[in-house]
């Protein structure tokens, strides 16, 4: 069967991010950018269903511009087969996202479509439920562990309560967590190799999904500030300065 | 061990900075065929570069023409130069010395134009490979240098392989070319096996520290280049500030001490923090936010601590052997132009030999001499050197004679019998507070759990010597606190080496008096992500 992942260009989880002073957005100049974390560990998980001998083939996917291709190159250097970048200057809500997979998917015919559970820079855990929902297949979100036995996959998922297994029909959508494996180290070689291998580049109105937003973002704010505190001499001066605050 | 993985390239490079990243455009300027790959240990191009910077424009144009309607995203044409003589809360204008001219010259981020020329080579067809790092040389059987081995990835602290467990491949090439920065940690090894600096004085270096900050609108005078001296530094340590005034609000304040000072007790960084706080620089930041910081160490011995630059199969470019400009402040322009010029001997020869006498007769290391003597006259205290420095300016550096230097690590005074000068210093109250906060600018990133990548060579030496004579200078001169003396648990105390914290400025390899602490190479990838420094 093929596995469909999907991977997203993110600012890398070291970057100290920075809102603009007109809290028109985040400072993305002269940012380092990778491919969002969970989508590594989708990946990785991906690979090791096909080494495991229940894939053929694995094929990174990734809505964006054309800078995301440098993500689909990291993603062919770990060990995927082919890359589609679904082209569009625009930044897609997770439902036009959602949407862009179905077309993917009715290319493809994946048993599979992984994703990582949440973006690092919007942090919306929406495009993989959304997706299952529009393609009418079951999900499994959360993963920390996953089976795949014929066309069942048994998956454990890290719900609130704790652990949660669910069986489901593939083809299905599954979202992983951050303790379902430890992603791969690249090797120099497999990037070169990764040059070599397929990335195709379709436009998203080729593929006729209509990307209009719903939601628009009106303002970014920084945390505020911590204030700073007083050293206070003794407990009467604790119990004093609290009520002065309405505290107590 | 299984037998590592090959990969054959025509020249392989270690270090994708500006003397890296020229040498290989160039290569494939003259050379098309030729394969030629760049490997580097951070995680992306630029991400462990921090420099001023003001630079010369002159061999940027040499390497790419046209790079002038195709500016790296930080690049402010310099408009105005200042040079100050501080005291606590009173500053003096000096006359701009003439290698401190910048008309025509440059405000740059080099960590944005390494990032910015990446491409350019990349589409000439260049191999770049950022997040591998080069941990050993490879040698041929006749003990050549015969090319690089990568570092493995996923050991654990224990030195014991992980689940994600992948060996570095070995890179074959006829020509090596280190070009790893002041202190490389490969060019040392091979500086000593080759005895590369035997007919050369110590080399001598600084360390630099600096922050990028982003100030109220309206304090920024894009184009303004002030160097001070003076306050807070004493008569006898070496040293000075950068401040760098930029676009979009933004200045680069930096702070440079010669790490020849005599103070055992002497806490760089500290000094960094106050100059930040005399009422000029203080007015400037005031309100503002700090966008990154780090440190690294610069080298300073030029002319006549010019180690031999070639070996057989390799040889040494840009601050890895050491061609910065002192006076000039400035190692940018001879970075790239040893670049350029180590692509030419290549491409004419395919090999290193004769590289050395070709870097010596060029107007480079020319530019060395002229002013060898002026950061040594240094040593004999502040206005000596001021004396000198404007003599040898004045001679263009005519007077025959070398002055010598001494090295760095041998500098510092013993406790005992040493009393420190006054300070002076004042109470702060502009960020960061502490190391800790500033690190946390750098961004840096360590695996904790892989070998610790600063080796003490004689542990014990910490505890039962370094505490009484000198009292353990490293927990002061790291600018990231790895070094810190904690109790331990059966009494006494012992050394704590926070690994993590390592923003890959080698101050510790070069200013440890007993020269026990080796700089090696952390799994690739590791170390700061700095963001326009």
């Amino acid at each position: 069967m093929k596995i469909l992942v999907g991977i997203k260009r993110v600012v890398d989880y070291n970057v100290r991010v920075r809102v603009l002073p007109d809290g028109s957005g985040v400072d993305k100049d002269g940012v380092k950018m990778s491919v969002n974390p969970f989508d590594e560990i989708a990946l990785e998980e991906a690979l090791r269903i096909k080494e495991a001998g229940n894939a053929d083939e694995v094929i990174v996917v990734s809505v964006g511009g054309d800078e995301c291709q440098q993500q689909l190159r990291t993603g062919l250097a770990m060990g995927a087969d082919r890359a589609i970048q679904v082209q569009t200057g625009q930044s897609l809500q997770p439902l036009g996202v959602a949407q862009a997979f179905l077309k993917i998917i009715e290319r493809e015919d994946p048993g599979l479509v992984i994703f990582g559970k949440q973006a690092i820079d919007d942090d919306n855990s929406q495009t993989g439920q959304m997706l299952a929902a529009l393609w009418e297949r079951p999900q499994a979100t959360f993963a920390s562990k996953l089976n795949i036995d014929g066309q069942v996959a048994t998956v454990t998922r890290e719900v609130d309560a704790g652990l949660e297994t669910v069986e489901i029909d593939l083809p299905a959508v599954v979202t992983v967590d951050l303790r379902l494996n430890e992603p791969r180290f690249v090797k120099l070689p497999d990037i070169m190799k990764a040059k070599r291998k397929p990335l195709d580049v379709l436009p998203l109105d080729e593929l006729g999904v209509a990307a209009e937003s719903t939601l628009s973002v009106s303002h970014f704010a920084p945390p505020p500030q911590r204030g700073k505190g007083i050293m206070v001499e003794d407990a009467a001066q604790l119990v004093q300065e609290l009520k002065n605050r309405g505290l107590l | 061990m299984s037998e590592r993985e090959i990969m054959e390239y025509d020249v392989i490079i270690v270090g994708a900075g500006p003397a890296g990243l020229s040498c290989a455009t160039r290569l494939k300027q003259l050379k098309p065929d030729l394969m030629v790959a760049v490997i580097e240990k951070a995680s992306e191009i630029g991400a462990h570069i921090l420099s001023g910077a003001v630079i010369e424009p002159g061999p940027l144009d040499q390497l790419l023409p046209g790079w002038r309607d195709n500016p790296p995203p930080v690049c402010v044409p310099v408009e105005k130069d200042e040079l100050w003589l501080l005291s606590r809360t009173g500053r003096r204008r000096l006359p701009t010395p003439p290698q401190q001219k910048n008309h025509g010259n440059f405000t740059v981020s080099l960590g944005a134009l390494c990032a910015w020329m990446a491409p350019q080579a990349e589409a000439l067809g260049v191999d770049l490979f950022p997040g591998f790092a080069a941990s050993e040389i490879r040698f041929t059987d006749d003990g050549a240098v015969g090319g690089v081995i990568i570092g493995d990835m996923g050991i654990g602290q224990d030195g014991q392989p992980k689940d994600t467990y992948m060996q570095g491949i070995e890179i074959h090439a006829p020509v090596t070319v280190l070009s790893e920065g002041c202190r490389g940690h490969l060019s040392k090894q091979l500086i000593r096996r080759y005895e590369l600096d035997k007919d050369a004085q110590p080399q001598t270096y600084g360390i630099g520290m600096k922050e990028l900050w982003r100030v109220q609108p309206g304090k920024s005078k894009p184009g303004l280049v002030q160097h001070t001296t003076g306050w807070p530094l004493d008569s006898k340590t070496y040293g000075g500030s950068f401040v760098y005034h930029l676009d979009k609000d933004r200045i680069a304040v930096g702070f440079v001490c010669g790490l020849d000072y005599e103070d055992p007790e002497f806490f760089p960084f500290e000094a960094f923090q106050q100059f930040k706080h005399h009422p000029m620089i203080h007015e400037l930041l005031e309100d503002g936010e700090i966008l990154s910081s780090g440190a690294r160490a610069i080298v300073e011995g030029g002319y006549q601590s010019l180690p031999r630059t070639e070996m057989p199969g390799a040889l040494l470019i840009g601050d890895a052997a050491g061609l910065l400009n002192v006076p000039k402040v400035k190692g940018t322009h001879q970075a790239i132009k040893s670049g350029m010029l180590a692509a030419e001997h290549i491409a004419a020869g395919a090999s290193a030999e004769g590289f050395d006498a070709r870097l010596r007769d060029s107007d480079i290391v020319r530019e060395l001499y002229k002013v060898r003597n002026i950061r040594p006259a240094f040593n004999k205290g502040f206005w000596r050197g001021m004396i000198r420095a404007a003599f040898e300016t004045a001679t263009a550096g005519r007077w025959p004679g070398t002055l010598p230097v001494h090295a760095d690590h041998a500098c510092l005074r013993k406790l005992d019998g040493y009393t420190a000068p006054e300070r002076d210093w004042v109470d702060r109250d502009l960020p960061p507070r502490d190391r800790l906060a500033s690190v946390y600018f750098a961004a840096t990133e360590h695996d904790e759990d892989q070998p610790i990548h600063l080796q003490i060579l004689e542990p014990d030496v910490c505890t039962n010597r370094c505490s009484r004579e000198f009292d353990n200078p490293c927990t002061r001169f790291c600018p990231a606190q790895v070094y810190e003396m904690v109790e331990a648990e059966d009494a006494g105390r012992r050394l704590q080496i926070n690994a993590a914290n390592c923003v890959h400025c080698k101050t510790c390899d070069i200013k440890d008096p007993y020269q026990i602490i080796n700089w090696v190479t952390p799994e690739g990838g590791s170390g700061p992500n700095y963001q326009n420094m």
